[in-house]
């Protein structure tokens, strides 16, 4: 890890009650990292509360680290991690829940509101 | 809160879980299968790269007691050898079922395409495509899942405690991941199906939710776990560069089909030293691949990110193309140019032996209690068969979904105390300590603990790195674990669910850590540095339980066949 190197990732933070807001963390930029690398780092160095999702080890597979990088739909596990400035947003078009996460879970896969007793 | 009621109730959705739902549906049951990630997604079934081990017999003659003795071979005498046969023989029927329900296994001219694969004594492992089995998989039982009435998914259901009610389990307390609301499920059975613990080890290959919850889960409901101190390493996992969308595992066939060199930093082949040749044909074995590179980081000859090079720069272009094909151009999107570079490999955690004690009906011993899936231990004793795991996923999950349904049936429901679920959810803040602000993370505890497990309680253990371990294990358990910021009710609230899955995670650790401590011998995946020898006096099983918060281990005497391998076949013909 080069220690000079930095990227400032730019984070969508709150829920949807909630004004929207950004904040910021200095993350260390090593080569060939991802955006996803960023986020992780900055959940077990930052904040810990910082919500996005993903399951699978970035083989790309579980398809669930979805959101916007810089503005543009991405795989936060594919999406190559810039030096300067990398802004990351739930994806606009889906419902927001907190921070990154957004409600992408297939509307059949949920337990039905008619099982409430 | 939120009360949902169901026959059986199906923990994790990879392959075990998914299976189990489907086998459940198919005897009439209700179903409700759960994943705290998404249905299919997360688990180790997607990550699958590529051989199923079944005796199918299409690529030459085979008999599933051939790959029984291959099984019972791998596991250096420790294998539940009623629960490997289940495997073997049942895995040719789930194949062929796989198959109705189009998983698409590589074919030629209508006979599926089998492959030999390390220590199968023959060509006997179907896939579907080079690194897609996986998702092929997942993809297939997906669709069966979604198309069966009888099944309710939920999706982003996070499973926290199994309810046991006069000795029974009747239920379990689960946290909906995007609302926060609890939900409480009645359950006439419920099968453990959510997967192994490679994510204890800094460097592992598996999902990231495989932390060791169904395990953590079963032992605090009162099953016993099995043989916890076998957790297998896979030799030559990708470290560096960071590469992405490809499975860490994939060197392997790269190094087997075209010879890759195994050098140490000082860019030298070293596997020579350690007895093993690997001139000419790159077949060294695995455990001695894994020691060789082992010995050679620790003694200051790794390569900077702390494994060995895997160099191709001795094999052309062309043939690197001609066997690998659209894999290079994979690698070369991840900037990797294996004629200019070589990578940086290391052993890697890559699947658990050990975990849920249950009998030949996937039975716990708690009423009501299965288990399916790598959550089920002892049928690959101390090392699994290439190949064994998704068969094991599809044969286990199977047999928990029907005997689940079956005993459901015949069961009254009953009702869950709300103040069950109070006392669970009521934990994460109780353990608090007294008059003190909190300022740990989950998340950065879990980072230790990966570090700890991996140098301590890894490939090569000792004694006394093995008791260094069990100590600081334990003080984070009573100390560490109660020092956690947790937001209060919060949508998505991850810092809640990461406490949950620390303090299973410990939980395993511990176990693995104190089987690891008692098996004073080398075994399979278990290495003592300072008891390089395997003793007769520990071929047996090592079980683990709970006794209040002590867990407590034990013995006991391995589950040999009754029968020969050659009746079995005698009576085929």
């Amino acid at each position: 890890m080069s220690e000079d190197l930095k990227t400032m990732l730019k984070v969508y933070r709150g829920a949807a009650d909630e004004a929207p807001r950004y904040e910021q963390f200095d993350v260390p930029h090593e080569d060939g990292a991802s955006v996803l690398d960023a986020l992780v780092w900055v959940r077990e160095n930052e904040d810990a509360s910082l919500a996005f999702r993903y399951s699978c080890v970035s083989a790309n597979a579980c398809k669930e680290c979805m959101v916007l990088v810089d503005g543009k739909v991405n795989y936060a596990c594919t999406a190559k991690l810039n030096t300067g400035t990398v802004t990351v947003e739930p994806l606009a078009n889906k419902t927001l829940i907190r921070d990154l996460v957004t409600d992408i879970v297939p509307p059949k896969e949920r337990l039905a509101s008619a099982d409430v007793e | 809160m939120m009360r949902v009621s169901t026959d059986v109730f199906v923990v994790g959705a990879g392959g075990a879980g998914m299976y189990a739902a489907i086998s459940a549906a198919r005897e009439g049951a209700d179903v409700i299968v759960a994943d705290k990630s998404l249905i299919s997604r997360g688990g180790a079934t997607i990550m699958a790269q590529m051989t199923v081990a079944s005796a199918v017999g299409h690529e030459e003659p085979d008999h599933w007691t051939h790959h029984l003795a291959d099984t019972i071979e791998a596991g250096h005498s420790l294998c539940n050898e009623e629960l490997s046969a289940i495997l073997c023989e049942e895995s040719v029927t789930r194949i062929h079922e796989m198959d109705e329900w189009k998983v698409g296994w590589a074919r030629v001219e209508g006979r599926m395409t089998q492959v030999h694969a390390p220590g199968h004594g023959l060509k006997r492992c179907v896939y579907v495509d080079y690194l897609n089995t996986g998702p092929a998989v997942a993809r297939a039982l997906r669709g069966e899942v979604a198309q069966r009435p009888g099944i309710r998914r939920a999706s982003g259901l996070a499973v926290i405690e199994i309810v046991v009610q006069d000795g029974e389990a009747v239920g379990a307390v689960a946290i909906d991941v995007e609302s926060g609301e609890t939900v409480l499920v009645e359950a006439g059975a419920i099968v453990m199906a959510a997967g192994g613990l490679t994510k204890l080890y800094k460097r592992n290959s598996a999902s990231i939710n495989m932390g060791g919850e169904a395990y953590a889960m079963a032992l605090r409901a009162g099953a016993e776990l099995i043989d916890m101190e076998f957790v297998q390493f896979f030799p030559i996992g990708h470290l560096a560069p960071r590469m992405v969308g490809m499975d860490p595992i994939m060197w392997d066939p790269f190094r087997y089909k075209v010879g890759g060199r195994l050098l140490n930093g000082e860019f030298e082949e070293f596997i020579h030293n350690y007895g093993a040749s690997d001139g000419g044909n790159y077949t060294a074995r695995r455990d001695v691949a894994s020691y060789a590179i082992y010995k050679e980081v620790e003694e200051g000859r790794g390569s900077p990110h702390g494994g060995v090079w895997l160099s191709f720069d001795h094999i052309s272009e062309e043939v690197m193309k001609e066997k690998f094909g659209p894999m290079i151009g994979r690698l070369a999107k991840n900037g990797i140019d294996l004629q200019k570079q070589a990578i940086e490999v290391s052993p890697i955690a890559h699947y658990h032996m050990g975990g849920i004690r249950v009998d030949t009906e996937m039975k716990t011993r708690i009423p009501g209690l299965y288990a399916a899936g790598e959550a089920v231990g002892g049928a690959n004793g101390a090392t699994r068969l290439s190949g064994n795991a998704i068969p094991e996923a599809f044969v286990f999950g199977e047999r928990a979904g029907k005997f689940g349904a079956a005993f459901a049936k015949g069961r009254a429901r009953a009702p869950i105390d709300e103040a069950a679920a109070t006392i669970v959810l009521s934990e994460p803040k109780s353990q608090l300590q007294k008059n003190a602000e909190p300022d740990g993370s989950a998340t950065a505890l879990m980072t230790e603990l990966q570090a700890l497990m991996w140098d301590k309680v890894g490939l090569f253990r000792t004694g006394e790195k093995l008791e260094q371990a069990l100590e600081r294990i334990r003080e984070m358990q009573s100390d560490d674990l109660r020092n956690i910021t947790i937001p209060d009710d919060e949508p998505f609230n991850q810092a809640l669910l990461d406490w949950y899955e620390l303090r299973a995670g410990l939980l395993c650790a511990e176990s693995i850590t104190l089987a690891a401590i008692n098996r004073t011998e080398s075994r399979g995946a278990h290495q003592r540095e300072d008891i390089p020898d395997a003793s007769p006096e520990f071929e047996r099983n090592q079980t683990i339980e709970m006794s209040g918060d002590d867990m407590v281990t034990g013995w006991a005497e391995v589950p040999r066949i009754s029968y020969t391998l050659e009746e079995k076949q005698a009576a085929v013909i």
